[in-house]
């Protein structure tokens, strides 16, 4: 090999090298960036799986929720204390029965209120949907809900299909469920 | 890539001072110049080799160091800037909600805080630009010290020993002269030298003594480690290596740790302690005259609970790790969580005790004590009396459409809906009991629940941090540190020594820095060998060139 070729090789390693270190630290920088600019964001975005948690319900029943995988899941977090929860809930508990059977479920996650206070709620409002109580905070945490209501929707493969942070009306609670039914 | 031929033959990279064999002079620059440009050794920078692709330009580019100390400035600058107005987290809000923060700049320092804040100097560390820029800074360093440091290196490493004269004439310390035994001057240089704990290489009648040389790698490793220190500050943005999150515990509560997925807190306690003249010495005792109360402790007595790995959120059956005693100052340490006494409230509503009285005797049926954390739904009260509460308003805020309303879930005015059976009355009546008012929606009762006594508790503040980056940023700082010594205070000395065939010696001396060591060091040899005189050639010269040494970031 020529002392031409040979040099010429040198040079396209060095190329490689310095294309390679480049492209780390670039790399390394632009991710940092976007970290930093997107970290107050949600935890849990739409298209991650939903974080899987147990809660028990009123009646005393554990749900899990990964239990529920190949069914939709309707997953409402909640306060009784709240305006906007007290106007959906009725809607939610009118289209539960109508979607249950096609598989779209109900989750009320009540945030750390007492029995007392989320059963007489229940009673008010006459709902039959599982309704379950995070005395701890840990799945508002694993879900980083700051508004009350927000619904996560999940679909049967357990992915989150959309966020919803703000009072649904009826229409949509209807449009929601159908999106998250099992085909 | 084209080169440059020395005389001696050695091929030499284009952009090289001095040839990389012999130590001719190369380039029209270097030749011009009474002394040889000992910087990187007169090896050619890296980038100074050739330009052909973007990636060169790039290259090239943050190879500059005049670009690097621009970055610096822009930097420094920017940061200075963003000392004007206070920063988003000292503001209400903590900048939590951006047209929140927008209105307070903009309230608070007209059009020079709305655009202070457009510009993201508000929230200068998480600013883009600003990241940009300290991110080029990195490149900068990495880029400079490879593109100089490597081939320093390697011209050290392959120096030769005999260099050709023209190189010793152009070092600055300089002497050449007959001497009537070469051989035994230069034996006896070389004792000397060693002596003084040079190295000494010999070859062809020519002599090089060196020591210290790693004294040139401490730019290098002084840039490693702000390199280490960037990267350090640069994990923060990772998932799992930097947690900042505070929460409130009233007395009583188990949570769950804000940022630590399994980790559970139990409030068992809050204590805030002052100073009394009582319980303390003189050196209070004038302050509280002054104030009233000197705060001496804020305490929570806390149980850490984990749950087991893998257990998901939710589920009960975490155990119990430890107990503790938070104390300012004092955190709770768990898995590199730190968890910080920060602030209290104190006297929260936590229970309220009823008496069942007949309203117009004034008898009292028993006592019922309404835990507002968990009220019951019946309460018994003996003697076929009881009590049912049918519904509970922590927050009371008034009716809407004869419902009460309760405007948040802590238990700031609570109100009570109850139902109460006496023997007498056995189908029960019906009284709403709020603060100062009991109404009977459901006309005249013989009964009244009057109210005895309420139970408070305190609420507890508590941040929650951990940082792992903290031993990267020290080993960063560590190295930063090693290196700005070992360039600073080492040197490393060079001295060449070579004879003609015609009786004459020639002398040349270099030094990365402190020169007047490095003459103290020759005059003794010279003085026991017998070397010729040497002149210092920039004192001659009243040469005003740049410092000699490495650039310096």
């Amino acid at each position: 090999m020529s002392k031409q070729q040979e040099r010429e090789k040198k040079r396209k390693r060095q190329q490689i090298i310095r294309t390679a270190i480049l492209a780390v630290l670039g790399i390394a920088i632009v991710y940092t960036i976007v970290a930093n600019v997107t970290k107050d964001e949600d935890i849990v975005e739409v298209g991650d799986t939903a974080p899987d948690f147990e809660l028990v319900d009123l009646e005393g029943n554990t749900h899990k929720l990964s239990d529920y995988r190949g069914e939709g899941v309707f997953l409402n977090f909640w306060g009784t204390w709240c305006g906007p929860c007290k106007k959906e809930m009725p809607h939610m508990e009118k289209y539960y029965n109508e979607f249950e059977d096609q598989g779209v479920n109900i989750l009320a996650v009540n945030i750390s209120e007492s029995d007392l206070k989320v059963q007489s709620f229940a009673n008010t409002y006459g709902l039959t949907f599982p309704i379950v109580i995070d005395k701890t905070n840990s799945v508002r945490d694993a879900y980083n809900v700051r508004p009350l209501p927000t619904t996560f929707l999940v679909g049967p493969d357990g992915k989150v299909k959309k966020i919803i942070e703000t009072e649904m009306s009826e229409q949509e609670i209807k449009t929601y469920m159908e999106s998250i039914m099992p085909s | 890539m084209s080169s440059i031929k020395c005389e001696c033959g050695h091929l030499n990279p284009e952009g090289t001072d001095i040839c990389q064999n012999c130590g001719r002079p190369l380039s029209t620059e270097e030749k011009s110049k009474k002394l040889a440009d000992m910087r990187y050794d007169g090896a050619a920078i890296r980038s100074k080799t050739h330009q052909r692709t973007v990636v060169d330009k790039i290259w090239n580019f943050f190879s500059s160091v005049k670009i690097g100390v621009s970055i610096i400035i822009a930097i420094l600058v920017a940061a200075a800037v963003g000392t004007i107005l206070p920063q988003v987290f000292y503001i209400p809000g903590g900048g939590a909600n951006e047209a929140q923060t927008a209105q307070y700049y903009e309230d608070n320092y007209g059009i020079f805080g709305q655009i202070y804040n457009a510009l993201g100097l508000s929230d200068l560390y998480g600013s883009w630009w600003f990241m940009t820029l300290v991110g080029m800074l990195g490149i900068s360093l990495v880029v400079v010290s490879l593109d100089r440091g490597i081939p320093l290196y390697k011209s050290l490493k392959n120096q030769r020993v005999d260099r050709h004269p023209s190189f010793l004439k152009r070092q600055r310390l300089y002497g050449e002269g007959q001497v009537d035994d070469p051989d035994a001057v230069m034996k006896k240089a070389a004792e000397k030298l060693k002596e003084q704990r040079y190295n000494i290489r010999e070859k062809n009648g020519a002599l090089l003594a060196e020591k210290g040389r790693w004294a040139r790698w401490g730019p290098y490793v002084n840039h490693l480690g702000l390199i280490i220190f960037l990267f350090g500050v640069m994990l923060r943005a990772l998932p799992g290596f930097y947690v900042d999150e505070s929460m409130w515990i009233r007395e009583g509560e188990i949570l769950a740790v804000k940022g630590a997925p399994g980790l559970y807190l139990e409030n068992k306690g809050f204590t805030f302690d002052v100073y009394t003249q009582e319980n303390t010495d003189e050196v209070f005792s004038e302050a509280i005259d002054r104030v009233g109360t000197v705060a001496s402790n804020y305490q929570t007595d806390v149980a850490l609970y984990e749950t087991p790995e893998g257990a998901l959120p939710g589920s009960t059956n975490a155990e119990l790790v430890k107990e503790y005693s938070i104390v300012v100052n004092k955190p709770l340490k768990h898995e590199g969580f730190h968890i910080f006494q920060m602030d209290f409230k104190l006297d929260e509503l936590s229970a309220m005790t009823f008496a069942l009285e007949n309203k117009e005797t004034g008898e009292s049926l028993g006592e019922l004590t309404v835990n507002l954390d968990d009220p019951q739904k019946d309460y018994d009260l003996g003697n076929g009396a009881k009590v049912e509460l049918l519904d509970y308003y922590p927050d009371f805020d008034g009716f809407e459409n004869g419902e009460p309303q309760t405007k948040t879930p802590v238990p700031n005015n609570p109100a009570f809906l109850f139902k109460m059976t006496t023997p007498e009355t056995p189908e029960g009546e019906t009284s709403f009991v709020a603060i100062r008012q009991t109404l009977e929606p459901l006309g005249e009762n013989t009964h009244k629940l009057a109210f005895q006594k309420a139970e408070t508790r305190d609420v507890s503040g508590l941040t929650i941090r951990k940082d792992k980056t903290i031993p990267v940023i020290v080993l960063g700082g560590t190295i930063f540190m090693i290196g700005l010594v070992q360039g600073s205070y080492f040197n490393h000395r060079r001295f060449w020594i070579r004879k003609s065939e015609n009786g004459q010696v020639m002398v040349a001396g270099h030094t990365s820095k402190n020169w007047v060591a490095l003459q103290r060091e020759l005059d003794a040899v010279t003085e026991y060998a017998g070397l010729p005189a040497y002149t210092d050639q920039r004192d001659k010269e009243a040469q005003t060139d740049k410092p000699e040494g490495d650039s310096k970031s």
